[in-house]
């Protein structure tokens, strides 16, 4: 359980108000499925220009200057406007984040403006392009640079790339100028409410039952662990629904009415008691949000 | 306890699951096929589905220990919430409105940012041409010869005049490269320009003082040959739009610095979002009048000829631009503040 609580402690939450006044609660998208979506963008436009590329040079040579000009400020464009199309054309996505489910939202949880995105993606320029120029093609392009100039733009091109790692919100430069946030794309599926078995309708007798004081052990939190728990359904291991079963029974002090218990039923039943017993008395205004004596 | 069975998430899920399933079929579809998959009516019935969804959440948030449901419930939202308040989409439209309203109006409203920019570009003029006008060995130190187009000290005036008006004789193709790799190259130093607004503006005023010296040197070198005249108006043609968009480059550079050193009222960070979107609005902009500077040079300089007239068209397109940024933005901006 203990690795349960400290997973969700590493998730961070950005939470942005809506328009109509109700706090969405946005995951942050992890430094992983940023580099990944990143990563592909890059391939992805590193083939397209290196296609290019190709073309220029074939167009030089077969179809003439018109042609190459014409190439070589469609090959800016490209470079410039490729993630500022995808992400205004693709509500704040573009192929990569797509597969790295994450996306590109305003942080104060309007619109996001086609302004926030070109804001966003022209500080690439220096994040990324220059520092990168100069590294690769330095020589090429400024003829005699300084020998100071090359440690000086790994650094400049290693501290840009970090900077998302020393903020709470995990934003890089173009973020802070854009006004702009990379969340994780939410999708969970609705699944059928546990109670709601097809067996189990309203006029259900529950076989196994419970004192109040056995229902006021426990809080919210265990219960929605025993929810997951439940949810994995055939998949849970038998004997994990055992030890869990074995452990409610001997924390509340619950004495089976007959020797043999099924298991399944009685944490079915148990949740169900549980979850009335815990929601009743949320809407009394006692929201208990752990066990007895978690505080201790 | 047991037999009075009464849970009422139970119940809300029930009445209001239908809603859900609704919504999130229509977010589906427009998630894969894009807003304009939806009918009218669909499209009508989106943010009422969203709204209603909305309050589910609060409620189940209040009432409902049933985890799933609330998980959904957000994701379901907040997938809707893209879908109603992501970029509204249409990229035709948001051309115009940029043309006609944002630019204009946000040149006017940086206009002193524009005046810093240009006073810059105008000392490192005066700079490049007192240097090199005294010495013209200091030539190459200003300006890149790969630019320079194998122009410099040694030329004489004879050369350089051929290079101002006998471009006809060479490949009009050879010019059309030149000019769309000048494009490239200037526009990749107008973004340039913005993005070192970061570091306090410092590269900013370097970046726009070098090109500032780099024509003073040009303007020098003819003018040590007698012919200024005709180097202006060579220059000139498209130069109004192409030194322009650099300045308005070099003002988005600003822009960004003074957000970070006088951030006024709100946070830095805050205030850096507000002004780098307006920023980035101008660099846009600024990039068309690249293109715009590029095709006037590598088109229409190669059929006119005649000083007087390239001296007509730089003027013409200098009102042009005034009245654009002047008259146009003045009014785009009372507009846009009107709005508000």
């Amino acid at each position: 359980m203990s690795a349960v609580a400290l997973r969700r402690a590493e998730i961070r939450e950005a939470r942005v108000v809506t328009p109509e006044g109700v706090p969405l609660q946005f995951e942050i998208a992890p430094a992983g499925s940023r580099l990944y979506a990143f990563t592909i963008d890059f391939l992805i436009l590193a083939a397209v220009v290196f296609v290019f590329a190709v073309g220029v040079v074939l167009s030089g040579m077969y179809i003439g200057g018109w042609a190459l000009a014409a190439m070589t400020v469609l090959w800016f464009l490209l470079m410039n406007f490729w993630f500022i199309y995808f992400e205004v054309s693709w509500h704040g996505r573009t192929v990569g984040k797509r597969m790295a489910r994450i996306r590109v939202i305003d942080s104060k949880g309007g619109e996001l403006t086609a302004a926030a995105v070109f804001a966003r993606n022209f500080m690439r320029e220096i994040e990324l392009w220059l520092p990168m120029k100069v590294i690769l093609f330095g020589s090429a392009i400024y003829g005699d640079l300084p020998g100071w100039a090359m440690p000086l733009c790994v650094l400049w091109a290693i501290v840009l790339v970090l900077i998302p790692a020393f903020n709470r919100d995990r934003l890089r430069l173009g973020d802070m100028v854009g006004g702009t946030l990379v969340v994780r794309d939410p999708k969970t599926r609705l699944l059928p409410d546990l109670v709601d078995d097809a067996k189990r309708r309203e006029e259900y007798q529950p076989t196994y039952r419970f004192t109040r004081e056995q229902l006021d052990i426990y809080g919210i939190y265990e219960l929605q662990v025993l929810e997951d728990l439940l949810r994995q359904g055939v998949k849970a291991e038998k004997s994990s629904l055992e030890i869990v079963a074995q452990k409610i029974a001997s924390k509340i002090k619950w004495r089976s009415p007959s020797r043999q218990v099924d298991t399944r039923t009685f944490l079915d039943d148990f949740y169900r008691a549980q979850r009335v017993r815990l929601e009743k008395k949320a809407l009394f205004g006692d929201r208990q949000e752990f066990k007895r004596g978690y505080e201790e | 306890m047991g037999t009075g069975f009464v849970l009422k998430s139970y119940e809300f899920r029930r009445e209001r699951e239908k809603i859900w399933r609704r919504l999130e079929k229509l977010v589906l579809r427009v998630e894969s096929s894009g807003i304009k998959s939806l009918s009218a009516r669909e499209l009508e019935e989106l943010p009422q589905l969203y709204r209603a969804t909305l309050s589910s959440l609060s409620v189940a948030r209040s009432i409902s220990l049933d985890r799933n449901v609330v998980e959904f419930l957000e994701a379901l939202t907040q997938r809707a919430y893209f879908c109603v308040y992501g970029t509204k989409s249409r990229l035709s439209t948001a051309i115009i409105d940029f043309f006609v309203h944002l630019f204009p109006g946000m040149m006017w409203r940086y206009r002193r940012e524009l005046v810093l920019s240009m006073a810059v570009v105008f000392a490192g003029t005066m700079v490049g041409y007192r240097t090199v006008r005294q010495d013209e060995g200091r030539f190459y130190s200003f300006v890149d010869r790969s630019l320079a187009q194998e122009r410099g000290p040694q030329s004489s005036r004879e050369e350089l005049l051929s290079v101002l008006y006998d471009e006809g004789d060479r490949d009009g193709e050879e010019l059309a490269i030149f000019s769309a790799s000048l494009f490239n190259h200037n526009a990749g130093i107008g973004i340039l320009a913005f993005a070192l607004g970061f570091l306090a503006g410092v590269p900013t005023v370097l970046l726009l003082f070098q090109n500032g010296l780099m024509l003073g040197a040009f303007w020098a070198l003819h003018a040590n040959r007698g012919i200024s005249y005709d180097l202006w108006g060579w220059l000139l043609i498209h130069g109004v739009t192409e030194i322009l968009a650099i300045m308005v480059c070099g003002a988005a550079g600003f822009i960004i610095a003074r957000a970070l050193i006088f951030p006024g009222r709100f946070t830095r960070i805050e205030n850096l979002a507000i002004e780098g979107r307006r920023a980035g609005v101008i660099v846009l902009g600024a990039v068309f009048m690249f293109c715009l500077a590029g095709f006037i040079e590598g088109v229409l300089r190669q059929v006119v000829t005649s000083p007087l007239l390239r001296y007509g068209f730089a003027a013409a397109s200098a009102v042009a631009w005034i009245w654009y940024f002047a008259f146009r933005g003045r009014w785009s901006q009372a507009k846009i503040e009107g709005q508000r």
